[in-house]
């Protein structure tokens, strides 16, 4: 039993954060927000460093990592709340790695880890980078279809540091895991924002102070910086749980996955809301920059499909698991 | 990463699965006193095949288990429907922490009746003004010819109707600041000048109880750690409380889950998608505790020392209990309130789990001073 990232993963992770906080400081986030587009330059710096391609094999470009390196990648992602297509991208291409044919791996990952190929991922009526995508993952709940011919609508959402649409097409069957796999994905960037958020509330609470202390010393606030953590730590466990199982136990993989999925979606609202709640006033404005968090969690949350369907799935998973009392 | 047990692990699993299965504690008796036999009882067993206190280093009549082989026998414990060891304060505080701070003498003297269950072991630290804020305890020792006096009252002292002997800490130097002038002894419960009372709690018995110390005498050799010591040695027992138990107390939460789960899947509630989102949620929490706890036991093991998710689990474990046990009361309904009903007795017993080792405030105020770095707080 080793529940840690191994150092290899470990230094993915110090090398990720130490770029995107040069390159990539909100200030950063809020020109490309307000222009409406992606950081371009960043994005070019991200294909140079082969991160779209960490779950790609190598046969195609990739570096033939798994699917706890890219939710190490997408965690600082997120911890960053960068401008860019990489959770689309990257996603899109570690799910057409494990769950596509060898024709579908072949037309597509080469172009997706060189960054000449755009993909969008996520449920119909709300698909990440799905205008302008050339291949798009559309996940439901019985599981993905990879779609190269999309009808995509442009959606303007209240997260301008990315692009959304509402996509329609056909598209060909994907292995029945990739679903789970992209939504272990995604929790991953959720636990990401979910740090981000909490660090900004502890850097402000101890410098903020009325009635001549740091706000931080009254438990109203500090219990409030505690339940965070709980849920951030949470989002954690079961991230890192369900990305181990995409590759290490598949068995496991579907109920990891709604597991991860789960406490993301809470943990995304909660650790966010809080975040703006604990910077009062300041909070509330477009300067301080909490709300990008707030508006990416949301988001995520909804690319998710809510708590709510997870839940229920677990419940199934539970009653399942009563009904056969040799399991586990 | 890797989540599954390793070999040496899956070993000491499937062996102690084996010897759980040979050896059914069989029926818990419903008297508090025959209930305390029958987990002394056990502990015997478990002893006599060493499996009483498989983290104990083998020089002392354990196993040299690793943490991760201490939680998976704490987990197969409580999935076997076996209770907890009698002397469960003496396996996993008293006699850590005298292995610690112990003279060779000590050792000798102290740790096989441990082990054994022949001399039970309870602990007093709280007192009636003294609950979270320990350092400010009153209950004094003072030095005389023949050893120590000590008068003062102790409270919530789980099995002390039972115990031989009592982890003591008292004040020795008044003089002293708060945490200085505290010491640390082994005080003999046999004797005219320690009443026990015991307190009857709001699920109707007794696990606690009240210590009255009126004269008590402790010999010289019986002061552990050092005089005025007390602090640290305390902070080592203190440091012993939530490692082990945890998963068994995990295990069990999981084992009221699953029940509840049951009863609602053959009574049709599952279909009901309000009832199925709140037992999925409670799902997701009970296995939140449990990936979050072998993460906890990772860093422990790689660094010496808990992770910020560390301080997380006992806290998050009585929060889910109590709203499992709640749940329960909601699906089943007035069933579920009648004296004496499984489930009321869960409902009642829950309320103590935020207040025990710790209250939910206090570890949240831990959180946010050690692991998040935020002022005292006010």
């Amino acid at each position: 039993m080793d529940f840690d990232l191994t150092e290899d993963q470990r230094e993915i992770k110090d090398v990720a954060r130490e770029m995107l906080t040069a390159r990539s400081p909100l200030a950063r986030v809020r020109e490309a927000a307000e222009a409406g587009a992606y950081d371009e330059a960043l994005w070019r710096e991200i294909v140079e460093l082969g991160w779209p391609g960490i779950a790609v094999a190598e046969e195609h470009g990739g570096q033939g990592l798994g699917a706890v390196e890219l939710a190490v990648l997408l965690e600082e992602l997120g911890y960053a709340c960068a401008a860019t297509p990489f959770l689309a991208t990257a996603v899109a291409a570690a799910a057409i790695q494990a769950g596509g044919t060898d024709e579908q791996r072949a037309r597509w990952l080469p172009g997706l880890v060189s960054g000449e190929v755009r993909a969008g991922i996520g449920r119909a009526d709300l698909v990440v980078d799905g205008h302008g995508a050339d291949v798009v993952v559309l996940l439901d709940d019985d599981g993905a279809r990879l779609v190269s011919d999309a009808e995509a609508e442009p959606l303007q959402t209240i997260d301008p540091t990315r692009r959304f649409a509402a996509v329609r097409g056909d598209g060909e069957p994907l292995s029945p895991d990739v679903a789970d796999r992209a939504r272990a994905a995604i929790a991953a960037e959720v636990v990401g924002v979910c740090q981000r958020a909490l660090e900004m509330t502890l850097d402000y609470v101890k410098e903020r102070k009325q009635f001549g202390v740091a706000v931080g010393s009254f438990q109203a606030v500090s219990h409030r910086c505690a339940q965070m953590l709980l849920h951030t730590e949470s989002a954690r466990s079961t991230a890192y749980y369900a990305a181990w199982a995409a590759d290490a136990d598949p068995q496991r993989l579907g109920e990891a996955a709604a597991l991860a999925a789960a406490a993301a979606a809470t943990g995304a609202r909660e650790v966010a809301a809080s975040a703006i709640q604990a910077h009062g006033g300041i909070g509330f404005t477009w300067e301080a920059d909490v709300h990008w968090l707030y508006k990416r969690g949301e988001l995520d949350r909804a690319l998710l499909g809510g708590a709510h369907r997870h839940h229920a799935a677990l419940a199934r998973a539970a009653a399942q698991r009563v009904a056969v009392p040799t399991a586990g | 990463m890797d989540l599954t047990f390793d070999e040496g692990e899956l070993a000491f699993r499937d062996e102690l699965r084996a010897w759980l299965a040979d050896h059914d504690p069989g029926r818990e008796p419903e008297s508090e006193d025959g209930h305390f036999a029958w987990r002394r009882d056990f502990q015997r067993e478990l002893g006599r095949d060493g499996w009483a206190a498989v983290h104990w280093p083998p020089e002392y009549g354990g196993r040299g288990a690793t943490l991760t082989q201490s939680a998976i026998f704490f987990e197969e414990l409580g999935r076997s429907g076996a209770p907890l060891p009698a002397n469960v304060l003496g396996l996993l505080l008293a006699g850590p922490t005298i292995m610690t701070w112990g003279t060779p003498d000590q050792k000798e003297r102290y740790l096989t009746p441990i082990l054994t269950a022949e001399e039970i072991w309870c602990q007093g630290f709280s007192e009636p003004d003294a609950g979270s804020d320990l350092a400010s305890l009153k209950t004094r020792a003072v030095k005389d010819e023949d050893g120590w006096v000590v008068t003062g009252q102790k409270v919530w002292t789980s099995a002390a109707q039972y115990s031989k002997w009592c982890m003591l800490v008292a004040r020795t130097d008044s003089e002293a600041p708060k945490h200085k002038g505290l010491t640390y002894f082994l005080m003999d419960m046999e004797q005219d000048a320690v009443h026990v009372r015991p307190l009857r709690q709001i699920t109707g018995e007794s696990e606690f109880n009240e210590l009255f110390i009126d004269g008590a005498r402790i010999p010289d050799e019986n002061v552990l750690g050092g005089e005025g010591n007390g602090w640290k040695v305390a902070l080592t027992t203190l440091m012993n409380e939530r490692a082990g138990l945890a998963f068994f107390l995990q295990v069990r939460l999981r084992q009221l889950l699953d029940r509840l789960v049951a009863t609602a899947s053959e009574s049709g509630q599952l279909d009901d998608p309000v009832i199925a989102d709140r037992l999925g949620e409670l799902h997701l929490k009970a296995e939140i505790l449990r990936l979050t706890a072998y993460r906890g036991l990772t860093a422990i093991q790689k660094y010496g020392q808990p992770g910020p998710e560390g301080s997380l689990t006992k806290w998050m474990w009585s929060e889910t209990n109590q709203q499992l046990t709640q749940f329960a009361t909601d699906l089943l309904g007035p069933a579920a309130l009648q004296a004496g009903a499984p489930w009321a007795y869960e409902l009642l017993r829950a309320r103590g789990n935020s207040i025990e080792g710790g209250t939910t405030e206090v570890l949240k105020n831990i959180v946010a001073e050690r692991v998040l770095g935020l002022p005292k707080a006010r």
